[in-house]
């Protein structure tokens, strides 16, 4: 970990206007390494899911900068890959169509893009399923090919927003180790929302744990666990320690704010 | 659906519930339990819906025939279903029903196609960009509450009996009303999906293209079968006044000569076009719209 990929410098938001402007983030600074998988964890309201879309460019931050690669952020782009919570497949495409879809969209050729979706497909499993539209896949299948889309087209960097909130337990933790397994290969940049703390501490290399009223950093939580990871790992009295000290942090920054 | 008993939330019910249900049946002989017809999820198959509509139709004709037989009402009046028949054999054997069928499709074609041409990429426009929607949509609105019908005399005044007039009133009848119903179809594209596109660095114009317009399609589709069915009946009343061929000027003749058998059997044509075109339309939207089924 040497080079830092996306800095964020004294980041505020507000909403609204005149009397009712809400302030949602405050003085956020934020540093995340070259390949480095990062978690923003925190009670509803805390704003993790609008400092990733400020950080994707979607909403515009009112206040101090966010960097990627060096360059100010001023929109989105496709040096940052997106996974939204919501299944965001185009539903009169299939499978393979919506990765080809995004890869068109970076200015691929056809053959490269019927090549390089079928090689990511196969990345996330779905190799037999790349005819299938999307109302004939399971929300699991959705995200894996939505994950697949977003790597496609070799971002930076891999932004997610709760991508597994609207799963199953078991399929969840299928997708978890799925994403593992992919980080490990690609070997990119993540930051991921989720308000799941094991999730967190299982995926991550750092929890960032945010506080609200308005949303900031209340604490970082390194977590030194080895890789690869195993799903084993999270019988570990290391990984309870570490889920502990995560959701103490959440739970002392609810009882402040309450 | 999986065979355990759960909740709608899908968590298992507790126990108690599940013997409470099976209590009451016979142990030995476990039976699928139907659903009553009349329950509001009971979902039944093609053939039988076919059937209880065929049913219907009958029913409808017996009752017009026994009104007729009991003389219940003059024939003059209300001409027995063989008479309106006799009299529909003979105008298609004569060729006129084919002549008026003829101008009165060419007229709501025409018309409506032209509507949807101008309705489809406006309503898009306003749909997307807030500052068009502000230009046109109070506009539109004010406009689309103007009865049709009070603009016949002002159509035949500034574009005289022709058949520009009758293309005018059918136009007047769906394109305003299509504009805004396709500015709500685009409403209610995802933002998430314009997101995506935004990702990928899509221009506007691309998003538009790509996204915003396949994803609205299918309730654009939707849209449009509404307004074809309201275009039949701003069609016939196009037909009615100043008109010198077509389904509703055969009609107004009928009346002078009291010809009701006539009015009546041009009536139920106009019936089952509206029908046939409605059907039509599904089945077209079904099969370009096939992605949405799950298999």
């Amino acid at each position: 970990m040497t080079s830092s990929e996306l800095t964020l410098r004294g980041v505020g938001k507000s909403f609204g206007r005149g009397n009712r402007r809400n302030r949602v983030l405050d003085g956020i600074d934020l540093t995340l390494a070259d390949n480095e998988f990062v978690s923003l964890v925190g009670a509803s309201g805390c704003g993790k899911s609008t400092l990733l879309s400020l950080v994707s460019g979607l909403q515009d931050y009112d206040e101090g900068t966010i960097e990627v690669g060096g360059s100010l952020v001023e929109g989105p782009g496709r040096d940052r890959g997106v996974v939204f919570q919501h299944y965001t497949l185009m539903p009169w495409l299939n499978a393979r169509q919506n990765i080809e879809f995004a890869l068109k969209a970076a200015g691929y050729s056809r053959a490269d893009s019927t090549r390089i979706a079928n090689e990511h497909l196969a990345l996330v499993g779905l190799s037999e399923s790349a005819e299938a539209y999307p109302s004939q896949l399971s929300g699991g299948m959705k995200q894996r090919v939505a994950i697949a889309r977003a790597l496609s087209y070799k971002p930076r960097m891999l932004l997610m927003d709760e991508p597994f909130g609207a799963l199953d337990a078991l399929t969840r933790r299928d997708m978890q180790e799925l994403l593992i397994d992919v980080w490990q290969h690609h070997r990119l940049t993540v930051l991921f929302v989720t308000h799941d703390v094991e999730e967190a501490v299982f995926l991550s290399d750092r929890v960032v744990v945010m506080g609200r009223y308005p949303g900031c950093i209340r604490e970082e939580v390194n977590i030194d666990l080895p890789r690869p990871r195993k799903p084993e790992v999270t019988g570990s009295p290391e990984f309870a320690e570490l889920h502990w000290r995560v959701m103490s942090s959440i739970k002392q920054e609810a009882a402040l704010a309450s | 659906m999986s065979k355990t008993a759960t909740n709608d939330i899908g968590e298992p019910m507790p126990a108690d519930v599940h013997e409470r249900e099976s209590s009451n049946r016979t142990k030995a002989t476990p039976r699928r339990r139907r659903r009553p017809l009349l329950s509001i999820t009971t979902r039944i198959d093609s053939r039988r819906y076919l059937a209880i509509s065929t049913v219907a139709f009958v029913l409808f004709v017996m009752l017009w025939w026994g009104i007729t037989a009991a003389e219940i009402v003059k024939p003059m009046f209300l001409p027995s279903p063989e008479r309106v028949w006799q009299r529909l054999s003979a105008l298609a054997a004569g060729g006129q029903l084919w002549d008026d069928l003829g101008i009165s499709l060419f007229r709501i074609s025409f018309s409506f196609f032209l509507a949807c041409a101008m309705a489809i990429p406006l309503g898009m426009l306003i749909g997307s960009f807030r500052v068009l929607d502000a230009a046109f949509e109070p506009m539109i609105d004010f406009i689309r509450y103007m009865p049709v019908v009070a603009f016949v005399p002002l159509t035949i005044l500034w574009v005289g009996t022709n058949e520009p007039q009758k293309y005018l009133i059918i136009w007047l009848g769906t394109f305003f009303q299509l504009t805004l119903m396709v500015q709500d179809c685009v409403k209610r594209v995802p933002r998430d999906f314009i997101d995506v596109g935004r990702t990928l660095e899509m221009r506007e114009w691309t998003i538009l293209q790509r996204i915003v317009l396949p994803s609205s399609a299918p309730a654009i589709w939707d849209a449009m079968r509404i307004c074809l069915g309201w275009a039949w009946s701003w069609l016939v009343l196009a037909e009615l006044v100043a008109a010198s061929a077509g389904m509703g000027y055969r009609i107004t003749v009928a009346q002078r000569y009291f010809q009701t058998d006539t009015i009546i059997g041009y009536v139920l044509v106009l019936g089952l076009l509206g029908l046939a075109s409605d059907q039509l339309m599904k089945l077209l939207g079904k099969t370009m719209f096939r992605y949405q089924e799950r298999t």
